[in-house]
């Protein structure tokens, strides 16, 4: 599956567009990480921690949409974009989408795509 | 009494993070400027529609997240500002701080695959930690996340990493094992 987040695959063409793919997940900090945050807070600097749950989170979001991008069988998903929302205080929800497409097979295809993403 | 010791541990932590915080924030941006410099052989934009389409080799999204929090004295400026109104500079520093190193972590990425040019750059902010100092003080955070589309190049305009460097010069033909998206933080 490629994953881009430009209005078309470089050097590929679209054969046609299967519509709005998606992926979500809420996360919660959790305790223990508040306090090392809150330490952290005292002398400044990255609180890594949160940097890891969030990480994690997104790439929650993203496996999703391209799980739904598989079922559509889509070869790419296209201008993905990411937004969060705070839902409640310390949870927030990290949402992907973008636009499942399928490419034309003729075309030349001097790219090559990663296995995995 | 308890007064007293409030008031000593107010002091403490304020001049703890006077000092500390301080020393960090220099290091950081000294550190930024190191890293930006290593990677300025990528080019950035933040362009829609990629050009030159026929020497695209490989492309895949490349990201960086980081959460940074200031420190205590730096919290206590804040909140005085926000009393008294006007330009708060050390929150401005603090996401331009985030910003850049988000952006440092993206490009890394994009150096890992080999990639010479990074279109489509956005960036988003979360705050899934806000307010997590007690007693409702506002301890700032910056949480900062970026993303673009890395491109490699078919046509011998590949990266060439300065010298030093651990990152693989891919040949012509045959573009390096792309990562997967959103890899563990460099340098977590």
């Amino acid at each position: 599956m490629i994953v881009v987040n430009t209005e078309m695959v470089p050097g590929k063409r679209i054969a046609n567009t299967l519509g709005l793919v998606q992926g979500n997940t809420i996360r919660a900090k959790h305790f223990g990480r508040d306090i090392a945050a809150g330490l952290k807070n005292l002398v400044g600097g990255e609180l890594t921690g949160y940097t890891e749950l969030l990480t994690e989170a997104r790439r929650e979001a993203v496996e999703r949409m391209i799980a739904q991008a598989n079922q559509l069988g889509a070869d790419a998903i296209v201008n993905v974009r990411f937004t969060t929302s705070a839902v409640t205080q310390g949870a927030a929800e990290l949402y992907a989408y973008g636009t499942a497409v399928q490419l034309e097979q003729g075309a030349p295809e001097p790219m090559r795509v990663p296995e995995k993403l | 009494m308890d007064l007293i010791i409030a008031l000593i541990t107010t002091g403490v932590l304020l001049v703890l993070g006077f000092t500390v915080g301080g020393l960090n924030e220099r290091r950081h941006f000294k550190q930024l400027q190191l890293q930006e410099q290593a990677l300025s052989h990528i080019r950035v934009n933040n362009l829609k529609t990629v050009t030159d389409l026929q020497t695209i080799a490989a492309c895949a999204m490349v990201s960086g997240q980081v959460v940074i929090g200031t420190d205590y004295f730096k919290s206590m400026a804040t909140s005085l500002r926000g009393l008294l109104g006007g330009e708060m500079k050390s929150a401005q520093t603090l996401m331009t701080r985030a910003r850049r190193e988000a952006l440092v972590r993206l490009l890394h990425q994009a150096q890992t695959m080999g990639a010479a040019e990074v279109w489509n750059v956005r960036f988003a902010s979360s705050n899934i930690g806000q307010s997590t100092g007690k007693k409702g003080s506002r301890a700032m955070q910056a949480e900062l996340f970026a993303w673009g589309t890395a491109i490699v190049r078919d046509n011998g305009v590949q990266v060439t990493p300065p010298p030093g460097q651990a990152a693989s010069t891919p040949s012509s033909r045959t573009p390096p094992p792309v990562p997967v998206v959103l890899p563990p933080i460099p340098g977590a």
